[in-house]
């Protein structure tokens, strides 16, 4: 029995930021960091010289790392950290920040994610994504990532029953969660039949299951209550998180993700229980994995998860509010700022900020973070409960 | 197979994306021999894929290649609409699958079309993509009528069926059986070349009343020859077979002068590059012609290429050039997804090697295992006991063969 992690000590997540996104972009990944970073400034109400830690993730901004960005824009941190985990990246960078402002190697951390997406941005990043993609994905078809999970969501419908008006409940929800959101790159209605209707695009995945990728970025500050209440800053509370990479090696083909084999961990450090749990923002590049998540983080059992969305309703008023900002599937997907785009979103909820609808009493959110496929799975998962300040809900300085 | 419309625009070839790790050659060495290959750790046994440095279980780097099982299970399939690549958007849609095998290792496959749909079983087969890269194809576990007509078939495979071939010297024993061998695999036109007309050849006499076979006139040793007949049919050309050779046995020292040796190398090694100069261009643009595109190019040259029979010194020497020009075409005709297909079979029953004893090679033999590495697809064949034992030698241990070839 492996001991517990330690529990976060006072940490909290404030200036939830976005730097709105576009189709396409003729800027570089570092323009629209940059801008992420002025905003995160901004909004805090700090000087460029007060970010000591910076945590960057970026799948467009080769041939520098996070190390060529701090001379780009004159950063001089004292903690750094590069995450090329895809949509897990927030959610280990917001782990890395934590305990480095914990243990005081860092006073304020920025958390930026953000890419450009020129014309080719895409083909590009797919044809040389990983080695195993290149050795033994690419060249079956060259579908990318949608090839990918078209082969997770056959094998999940096939042996656990979700069918397409499951997946489309999500899809439809969630797009109307982004209806009142000013920054969606979607919001005209979508209704079941539209969704049904699609273009097919890798059997069974069809248009609407897909995240359209463009550029964008979103950040987040992390450090300590003290520090936010100095700065008189809005923030919500860490209180659990956990990461898992390559989990389940052994399973033939993924069905579920690494969350499953830390959960337990997640709700003990948090003191909280599934049910508690108010909205979920989870990594929607496929309602295939949001599925997988709300089975793998507890809200159900392996695959119940089609039974659960039936049950259930998921916009902001719902009975599982889901994806409250419209998730990646209605706000575009700005390469590795996906799993930011949670974040950010469960943070808003918290301190009473949403860009679109409030999710009423907001008092714990959970964002699940999930990236990086590989070869043949998405390697990369991890899961954040955060709460309302003080636990109630209350207002502060933007 | 109907006539292409020639008013209509000539696709231009492209192949599918060949970056691959050094690992990964591995199953293009296996893929072009036409074997199913995997790493297997001599450590734990356990297998791999994708290809990897160090093995999966247990860290040991003593990965290394073998010949498996191939059978599987379908876990899902799907059907890409909108790849990235233009060769995949040409083909659309694509057909693909993962498969659990029996070994061990979860596989992403293209799926032959008569592959039923997940949960099913199937066998795995490792082939050349038009990329020259492996490719893994999964099949129905039993064969099916048509199985070589399906489109991922045709892709990997050069087939001669309803295709046009030139021979370039089908007055030999070896020819004649090679033009013999392609017209029994239905190929729609043999063009058999032959030289020195004065020179009487009972092998193209008898070729002449094959209704696909047409004899033309083609002497490798010529520019002029060569030209000619390119400009004539090399816009027709689908298959390419240098059969022309030249060989007088003998050690470097039998002779005083050069002038036989010069012979071999102007047939052997002069010969094939003035093909290459020739042919490569109207071969190379009709690679994506339709049905019966243009598809290979094949070298007859001798085991002896590996490593010098010193009883054939120049022969030898003139077949290795041949075998390094040979490599050059190969990468020269890599972008238009044309394949070079080298043929190295030990002596063959013909005059030049009537002083070595058997096992010896028949012409009937040697052409069809040319057709057959056709059929598949494969890229380096050594057909034959001797040529099989050779390879292996000198895969093992080349200089042991150099001391064992000088007796």
């Amino acid at each position: 029995m492996r001991d517990a992690a330690r529990p976060y000590e006072d940490i909290v997540v404030a200036a939830p930021v976005t730097v709105p996104y576009t189709r396409h972009s003729i800027k570089s990944a570092h323009w629209f960091l940059a801008q992420a970073l002025a905003r995160l400034i901004g909004s805090a109400r700090i000087r460029k010289t007060d970010i000591d830690g910076l945590a960057v993730s970026s799948f467009t901004l080769s041939p520098d790392t996070a190390v060529g960005f701090t001379q780009h824009i004159g950063l001089s941190p004292r903690f750094l950290e590069h995450v090329p985990m895809g949509g897990a990246s927030a959610i280990v960078q917001l782990r890395r920040a934590a305990r480095a402002v914990e243990a005081g190697d860092a006073h304020i951390v920025a958390c930026i994610a953000g890419d450009t997406n020129h014309v080719d941005s895409f083909r590009l990043n797919a044809a040389s994504f990983s080695r195993f993609a290149r050795d033994a994905v690419y060249p079956y078809g060259s579908g990318g990532p949608n090839g990918s999970f078209a082969l997770l969501t056959a094998h999940y419908m096939r042996v656990f029953g979700a069918t397409p008006q499951d997946y489309g409940k999500l899809c439809v929800a969630q797009r109307q969660n982004a209806l009142t959101n000013p920054l969606a790159l979607f919001r005209k209605e979508l209704s079941l039949q539209e969704y049904l209707e699609a273009r097919p695009i890798a059997d069974p995945i069809r248009l609407f299951d897909c995240v359209m990728p463009c550029a964008g970025a979103d950040g987040f500050l992390v450090m300590r209550r003290a520090m936010a209440k100095k700065l008189d800053l809005a923030h919500a509370r860490l209180l659990a998180a956990i990461e898992r990479h390559n989990g389940y090696p052994d399973d033939p083909i993924q069905f579920r993700g690494g969350w499953a084999l830390d959960r337990a961990a997640l709700y003990d450090q948090a003191g909280v229980s599934p049910k508690d749990i108010d909205f979920l923002e989870a990594y929607d590049d496929y309602p295939v994995m949001t599925l997988m998540q709300i089975e793998d983080l507890g809200f159900c059992g392996k695959g119940e998860g089609p039974e659960f969305v039936r049950r259930h309703s998921f916009t902001t008023q719902g009975s599982f509010p889901l994806n409250t900002s419209g998730g990646q599937l209605s706000m575009g997907q700005a390469g590795a700022a996906g799993g930011h785009l949670g974040v950010v979103e469960a943070v808003r909820q918290l301190i009473g900020m949403p860009l679109g609808a409030q999710v009423e009493k907001a008092r714990l959110g959970l964002v699940s973070g999930f990236g990086m496929i590989n070869y043949d799975r998405g390697l990369c998962s991890g899961a954040a409960i955060l709460a309302a300040p003080g636990g109630r809900k209350k207002r502060g300085k933007r | 197979m109907p006539r292409r419309n020639p008013l209509l625009a000539l696709d231009a070839p492209v192949v599918p994306p060949s970056a691959r790790s050094r690992a990964a050659q591995g199953l293009t060495a296996a893929a072009a021999l036409g074997v199913f290959a995997l790493q297997r750790c001599e450590n734990c046994g356990a297998v791999q894929y994708p290809p990897r440095d160090a093995c999966v279980e247990c860290l040991s780097a003593r990965l290394r290649w073998r010949a498996m099982e191939r059978g599987g299970e379908l876990l899902s399939e799907t059907l890409i609409r909108h790849g990235q690549e233009l060769y995949f958007r040409r083909r659309a849609p694509c057909r693909a699958g993962l498969v659990r095998l029996d070994v061990g290792p979860s596989t992403i496959v293209a799926l032959h079309r008569a592959c039923e749909g997940a949960p099913s079983r199937l066998r795995l087969r490792l082939a050349l993509d038009k990329a020259g890269q492996a490719l893994l194809i999964g099949l129905p576990e039993k064969d099916v009528p048509d199985m070589a007509d399906d489109p991922i078939i045709r892709e990997t495979t050069c087939a001669p069926r309803a295709r046009k071939a030139l021979i370039t010297d089908a007055k030999t024993r070896v020819g004649r059986a090679m033009a013999e061998a392609l017209v029994a695999a239905g190929a729609e036109i043999v063009w058999a070349g032959f030289a020195a007309p004065w020179k009487p050849s009972p092998h193209l006499e008898a070729l002449r009343a094959l209704g696909p076979v047409t004899p033309v006139p083609l002497d490798v040793t010529d520019e002029s020859s060569v030209r000619e007949l390119a400009g004539s049919i090399g816009g027709k050309v689908d298959i390419l077979i240098n059969t022309a050779e030249h060989h007088r046995p003998g050690t470097i020292a039998s002779r005083s002068g050069i002038e036989t040796a010069r012979a071999e190398m102007e047939v052997n090694y002069f010969g094939l590059l003035r093909l290459a100069q020739a042919f490569s261009a109207a071969l190379k643009a009709r690679a994506a012609d339709g049905e019966a595109s243009s598809t290979a190019w094949v070298n007859l040259l001798s085991a002896r290429a590996l490593s010098n029979d010193p009883a054939h010194g120049t022969f030898s020497a003139s077949m290795a050039a041949a075998f390094s020009l040979a490599q050059a075409l190969r990468a020269d005709l890599q972008a238009s997804g044309i394949r070079v297909l080298n043929v190295f079979p030990g002596p063959i029953e013909d005059e030049w090697n009537a002083l070595v004893p058997p096992p010896k090679l028949s012409p009937e033999a040697l052409a069809r295992t040319v057709v057959d590495a056709l059929e598949r697809g494969l890229e380096d064949v050594y057909p034959g006991e001797v040529a099989k034992d050779l390879i292996a030698r000198f895969l093992e241990n080349p200089k042991a063969l150099e001391r064992e070839l000088a007796g």
